[in-house]
């Protein structure tokens, strides 16, 4: 588990970090240790996987692109064989085999047990995307792209009694 | 809504996998692109004025955090009532996203996501039950998902041309 001190880093660099000509130094004196420092505990941090990126996060949507989570019900015994279809595709960014917790979800049919997000760059290729995926899996693509958003942000409780607070 | 030009692309691109971890960061990635440090800094801002990026900073990875348990929670809520209570959830703190998204009859009844994230299965059924006091009567069913296995897990893939 990550020391609490981590926890504190990875809270401070949430969001914010300096567009400045040395960031980690003017950073680390905010948090009061050394430019290097700074740059080494990132470094351990992303080489142990506590962090799975440091830099910008796009929202590619507002320049034209667009994300799609979608799903399939896809047969048990080709599970492996569409997932590797789907891991194929440079337009499918996330795959998951999920399973319902109360078995609702789906009732009356399939279960849709494969979620993905498409991510492409103009929105108009979704379309084809979905297409191609139908046409090599034979499997039907249901789409669920967002009619409004009502809140995304991470705001896990990185510290143990306190919310992290996003400047 | 603004497109994107060249430079933002080459810049998602050279950054998708992250900052350099050295002292001067922007002019590592300005060398690499063939431009200023200044340029890129300037530039990078104004992605940040125009929402293109989102924030600059630390992406934790859940599972080293001890979030080991991800529920994508779906509730078939009143299509009158969605928007209003699809607010309220949102503003739970443990949930991360919230979305309204398109029914898919008969296989899909669910028009609510929100995705909750807890250490434990319990725990995430704990915020399950929250969620539901706050949608009360306007909600007729709903589940949890949970990943049980990644297939594939990539960042943003852009064409840089």
């Amino acid at each position: 588990m990550l020391s609490q001190d981590d926890r504190r880093l990875i809270a401070a660099l949430h969001g914010g970090f300096p567009l400045t000509d040395r960031p980690f130094a003017d950073m680390a004196l905010q948090l009061g240790c050394g430019e290097d420092m700074l740059i080494d505990r990132l470094q351990r941090l992303l080489s142990h996987g506590d962090l799975t990126r440091f830099g910008p996060l796009f929202q590619i949507e507002r320049a034209g692109g667009r994300f799609v989570l979608a799903a399939m019900a896809v047969p048990e015994e080709r599970f492996n064989e569409v997932a590797e279809v789907l891991s194929g595709m440079p337009e499918v960014a996330h795959n998951y085999r999920r399973e319902s917790a109360y078995g609702v979800a789906g009732e009356g049919s399939e279960p849709l047990n494969m979620w993905f997000v498409i991510a492409v760059a103009r929105a108009d290729e979704v379309a084809d995307v979905v297409r191609r995926m139908e046409a090599t899996t034979g499997l039907t693509v249901f789409e669920f792209p967002k009619e409004r958003e009502f809140f995304v942000e991470l705001r896990l409780p990185l510290l143990e009694d306190a919310h992290v607070s996003h400047g | 809504m603004s497109a994107m030009d060249d430079l933002d692309r080459r810049l998602i691109g050279a950054t998708q996998a992250g900052l350099p971890l050295v002292p001067r960061p922007y002019e590592a990635i300005g060398a690499s692109l063939g431009i200023s440090g200044d340029l890129v800094r300037e530039r990078l801002q104004s992605m940040l004025d125009r929402g293109l990026i989102r924030r600059i900073g630390a992406v934790p990875n859940h599972y080293r955090l001890g979030f080991t348990a991800n529920g994508m929670s779906v509730w078939d809520v009143d299509d009158e009532r969605v928007d209003d209570l699809g607010e309220a959830v949102g503003r739970l703190p443990f949930v991360s996203h919230c979305y309204r998204r398109p029914r898919h009859l008969p296989v899909w009844r669910f028009n609510l996501f929100a995705m909750l994230h807890g250490r434990s299965r319990d725990e995430v059924e704990v915020q399950a039950r929250q969620v539901a006091d706050v949608l009360g009567q306007a909600c007729r069913a709903h589940d949890i998902l949970y990943s049980t296995a990644i297939l594939k897990k990539t960042g943003l893939r852009i064409s840089e041309s």
